[in-house]
Parts: C-alpha cells; sequence; structure tokens
C-alpha cells in the first residue's frame, strides 16, 4: 500500500488539488455571492495588487501633469482664443436649450412624469484591469471608505462604463458594458425601441430583445432606459453600428460604445440618484403681490375649537374653514403612490430594495426635500398660497376636516 | 532537434529564494492586471502561466510544480470577475505536466523552450475552456487561428522572459 502511495504520490496531489478546486468552483456556481473563503482570496489579490497600480498610476500622472502644465504650453494661447469663442457659441445655445427645457418640464409635469437625476458622483481613477480576455473588469481607486457600494453606476462624459462589482476598501472592481455577464437596459433614440446592452465573448456590445420586423438604422443612438435600476435614464450608451438578421426573431444589432472601453482613466461613479417629479413652477417668476403678502404682518390665530362646543353663529363655522385652507400653505410631503404600489407598476423592485440604489425623493430617507405640493383638485384660489408656506401658523388642534392632501395622484 | 531526451540524473534542477519564489509571480501578475490598461492588445498575453510553466520545468517536481500553478492560478482568478478556479485548474495542470517534462527532457535552449511554452499554452487554453464551458457555462468561442497566434506570441515573449528569469535559478 504504502509503496503504491509512493510511487502515484504526484498523481495523488494533483488529483486531490484539482478535485479541490473543482469542488470550490462548483460551490461558487451553485451560490451566485462569494464565500467567505473566496471573498477572502479576492481581498488578498486586490491588496497585493492595487498598491503597485496606484503607486505607478500616480507617477504617470504626475509626470504627465508636470510636463503638460509647465513645459509643454504651445499653443494654449490660440486654443484659449478658440475656446472662448466656442463659450460664446455655446452661451447662445444654452439660451435657447434653457427654452426648450422649461418647455418640457412643463409638459412632463402635465403627464407627471417621475425622472431620475444623477445628484452626486465620485470621480475616481481606473488603476488596472482583471487582464483576462474573458473577463472584462478595470479596478478604480475608489472603494468603500468613499461611499462606493455594489452595483452603482459607472459613468464618463462620452457614456456609461459599467457597474460596481465587487467593493474592497480603498478599491472597487467595476464590470464593463462589453463583458458577457453584464446587461444594460437601453432605448434606440429615435425608433423608441427598448432592449438590452450585452457583451460577446468576442468583447464586443450588442443590442438583444428587439424583433427582427422591426427598422433600425446603423447610427442611431442607443441610450440607457433606466429599467435596469442601476443607470438613470437617457445615459448614452453608444450607437448602433451593424445591424444583421439572426435565425430567431430578433435582430442582430452591434452597438459601438459611446466611452472609449479600452482606453479608460477617469471615471464617475454615480453614488446617488434620485427621482424627482418636474414642477412647472420651478424658476417661474414670482409675483411682486406673493413677495408682499409674505412681507406683511400677519392676523394672529385664532385659538383651537373645540369641536364637542356648539357653533354660536355662521361666522364662527366659517373661521375654522379659513383656517383649514391655511394648512394646505404648509409644506407636505410630495404626494405619490408607495413604493410598493410602484412597484407592482412597474413590475421591478424599487430603489430601497434593490441592491445598490438610492432611497428616492420623497421617501423618508430621502436626502433632498421634495417640492411642497398641493392636490391639483384644490381650488385655484388657494395654488398661491400652497406654494409658499404663510406667516399664519396653523393651530396645533387641527380639529376641523382638512381636504385629503396625501392621496396618490 | 534541441530538445533532448536524459535520465533524470542528468538533468539540472534548480531551486530559488524565497524572494524570488513570491516577487516574480505577483510582479506578472501586477503587469498582466497593469499593462492591458495601457496597451489593450496585452491581455492576449498569459503572463502568470508563462512564470508557471518556468518554475515548474526549472523545478522539475511535479508538486512543487502544481503547487505553483494552482497558487497563481488562483491569485490570477481573484483579480477577474470570474469564479475562482478556472485559471487555477488550468494552471495546475500545466504545472504538473510542466515539471513532468521537465524531469525528463532538458529544456535549457530557445528552440525547446519555444516549442515547449507553444505546446503548454494551446494545452492550458484547452482545460480553460474545458472549465470555463463545462462549469460555469461561459459562452466562449474557440478559434484555432486566434489561439495559435496567440500561443505563439506567448512563446516568442516566453523565450526571452524565461533567459531573463534565468540568473534568480540557484543550483541544488
Amino acid at each position: 500500500m504504502e509503496s503504491v502511495l509512493g510511487r502515484y504520490k504526484n498523481l495523488i496531489v494533483l488529483v486531490v488539488v484539482l478535485f479541490a478546486q473543482v469542488l470550490g468552483l462548483a460551490v461558487q456556481v451553485k451560490r451566485t455571492t462569494d464565500t467567505e473563503s473566496s471573498r477572502l482570496i479576492r481581498i488578498w489579490a486586490v491588496s497585493a495588487v492595487t498598491p503597485f497600480e496606484k503607486a505607478l498610476n500616480w507617477i504617470e500622472h504626475s509626470s504627465g501633469n508636470l510636463w503638460h502644465n509647465y513645459f509643454y504650453l504651445r499653443g494654449v494661447r490660440q486654443e484659449n482664443r478658440d475656446l472662448k469663442a466656442q463659450i460664446e457659441q455655446l452661451r447662445l445655445e444654452q439660451v435657447r436649450l434653457h427654452e426648450d427645457a422649461q418647455q418640457a418640464r412643463r409638459l412632463q409635469a402635465l403627464f407627471n412624469f417621475k425622472e431620475q437625476y444623477v445628484s452626486k458622483t465620485v470621480a475616481a481613477q481606473v488603476i488596472g484591469s482583471g487582464g483576462s480576455e474573458q473577463s472584462r473588469v478595470v479596478y478604480i481607486d475608489k472603494g468603500e471608505s468613499d461611499g462606493i457600494r455594489q452595483d452603482m453606476a459607472v459613468i464618463t462624459v462620452q457614456g456609461i462604463v459599467g457597474k460596481v462589482l465587487k467593493v474592497f476598501r480603498s478599491s472597487a472592481q467595476v464590470l464593463l458594458i462589453d463583458d458577457q455577464s453584464s446587461g444594460v437596459g437601453a432605448i434606440l433614440e429615435k425608433s423608441r425601441l427598448q432592449g438590452i446592452v450585452r457583451g460577446t465573448p468576442a468583447g464586443e456590445v450588442v443590442l438583444e430583445k428587439i424583433m427582427s420586423d422591426e427598422g433600425v438604422q446603423p447610427g442611431e443612438e442607443v441610450r440607457t432606459s433606466g429599467g435596469d435600476r442601476i443607470f438613470p435614464k437617457g445615459l448614452p450608451i453608444g450607437v448602433v453600428t451593424r445591424v444583421g438578421n439572426n435565425p430567431d426573431l430578433f435582430l442582430n444589432i452591434h452597438v459601438r460604445p459611446s466611452a472609449n472601453l479600452h482606453k479608460l482613466e477617469e471615471v464617475l461613479v454615480v453614488t446617488q440618484v434620485v427621482d424627482k417629479e418636474p414642477s412647472p413652477s420651478e424658476n417661474t417668476s414670482v409675483r411682486a403681490s406673493d413677495i408682499l403678502a409674505q412681507r406683511l404682518p400677519s392676523v394672529p390665530d385664532k385659538p383651537a375649537e373645540d369641536p364637542n362646543k356648539p357653533k354660536a353663529t355662521q361666522g364662527a363655522a366659517t373661521g375654522p374653514a379659513i383656517g383649514s385652507a391655511t394648512t394646505t400653505a404648509k409644506p407636505v410631503q410630495a404626494a405619490k403612490p408607495t413604493q410598493g404600489a410602484e412597484a407592482a407598476k412597474t413590475g421591478v423592485p424599487t430603489a430601497s430594495t434593490a441592491p445598490g440604489t438610492v432611497p428616492k425623493a420623497g421617501s423618508p430617507s430621502a436626502p433632498k426635500a421634495t417640492q411642497p405640493k398641493v392636490p391639483s383638485a384644490q381650488p385655484s384660489a388657494t395654488d398661491s398660497a400652497a406654494a409658499k408656506p404663510k406667516p399664519v401658523k396653523p393651530t396645533p388642534d387641527q380639529s376641523q376636516p382638512t381636504p385629503p392632501q396625501d392621496q396618490p395622484q | 532537434m534541441p530538445i533532448t531526451y536524459t535520465s533524470s540524473e542528468q538533468v539540472e534542477v534548480y531551486r530559488f529564494s524565497i524572494p524570488v519564489t513570491v516577487i516574480v509571480p505577483v510582479t506578472a501578475l501586477f503587469l498582466q492586471a497593469w499593462l492591458p490598461r495601457q496597451f489593450p492588445f496585452f491581455s492576449m498575453f498569459d503572463l502568470p502561466l508563462l512564470v508557471t510553466i518556468f518554475f515548474a520545468v526549472s523545478r522539475r517536481n511535479p508538486i512543487s510544480g502544481l503547487l505553483t500553478g494552482a497558487a497563481i492560478g488562483l491569485f490570477q482568478d481573484a483579480l477577474t470577475g470570474l469564479p475562482i478556479g478556472v485559471n487555477g485548474v488550468a494552471k495546475t495542470f500545466v504545472g504538473y505536466l510542466a515539471s513532468s517534462l521537465g524531469v525528463r527532457l532538458g529544456v535549457e535552449n530557445a528552440g525547446s523552450r519555444l516549442l515547449v511554452t507553444l505546446v503548454f499554452y494551446v494545452i492550458h487554453e484547452i482545460v480553460y475552456f474545458m472549465v470555463a464551458r463545462g462549469m460555469i457555462a461561459l459562452s466562449l468561442q474557440w478559434s484555432w487561428k486566434h489561439e495559435l497566434g496567440s500561443a505563439l506570441a506567448n512563446a516568442l515573449v516566453g523565450v526571452l522572459l524565461f533567459f531573463a528569469l534565468d540568473r534568480f535559478k540557484q543550483r541544488t
């Protein structure tokens, strides 16, 4: 027996080591998340490699900055003049776009649309890659200590880059959109067709789930649809380069990413997205009478009346009615459907339930207060009052019935 | 033919100091993670595999070779977004085969090193492909043209790398 073990020692060790790794793989495949042991190996590997990457990155940038900012300033004066001229042009365009945006905001408010705004980002530098053709990931120099969480969107000015896959203390792994395991909810800008952008094993980006009877032309822009609850709606993904027919029901659409995924240097991690209902009152002019009304001394409140007390006159009965009108002026939380109702409506988990997403505006944990909102059923006479808090304070004991305020719209 | 058959008594067995055993693989892993960001074409190279082959054929000890391959492969997997073990299995296998071959063959000259690296690269890719397809259902596409091109490129780099690493060898 001993001689057999001695003779096949090498082979036995090989089989044992291979078996252990295959077993470990099977456990990881069965569980979608990392096990403790595999996570530990990742932490060790990343901790060993990222300090060198950060150091080299720093040296590279410092020397580049020194050269470009202090020595190589040829043509800067001319470039400055050109940029100034460009700013003038852009200012003119901005005025026109501002008008368009105002109009769009008013129209959106009419339909009670909800928009997602990128409210907070963290700038990060790409310090390394996964180093494999099969796994398209990059490492950034920001991690858990900088507020980075799993499933946060990573973008550049040109377009989306990917999402945060794994977070370490001072670095994070980002899964690029050209990886075959990634998926982004997408919409074609002109035809408004929705699909899923995925990576291929060859590192290309394709748009899937567009029916083959639809007309999609090369050159059409692809943007995020917001359906994946990771990327806010409307961010550029890329441009359609080739449209082919598949044997199945769907078109084979190739997309060239807007962001250069092979030459990433600085990226933005979207750490906070707020859902905001556009308000037509934003940026609208305030009437002089409203400002005056705020500044004028107000009549002190009447003491609260006991509802059990019999009312003496008709006039007394109308008093609290006015008081109730003033309560509408109190800023209230924007009347919204509950998150559960919203999830049921959209069919996807809400921001509070989805991992890595941020609380919505209007929810108790939202970072930003919503605009004071008055139910549209209110008489128009109260609208101007509702827009601003009046100096007249409502009595603490609001015994009189008030119009419903918290009904979903 | 540059590959010569020798008895195990005739071939030289080398060992490496602990710093070299640690620093060389870590440097290879670091370069593998860092260089593709600067030069995207570099992702076709597999420096950790080349280091695995070098240590395996130099030490000529199958157990040492497979354990080196396993450690380097697992470390490499940890840097990718894939489950840990795909590279580990492939490099364990290559480490074992390379050291077993090193026991029987002298692979000290450029021609034999080129051939050995080329063959082991292809073996590595086949094992990787099988594990990735069979166990974690990655939709990889096999292309002989691409694999042979990559194998040749890796073999050329391997020859240069092996000569650079030869200076760290210590005779037993």
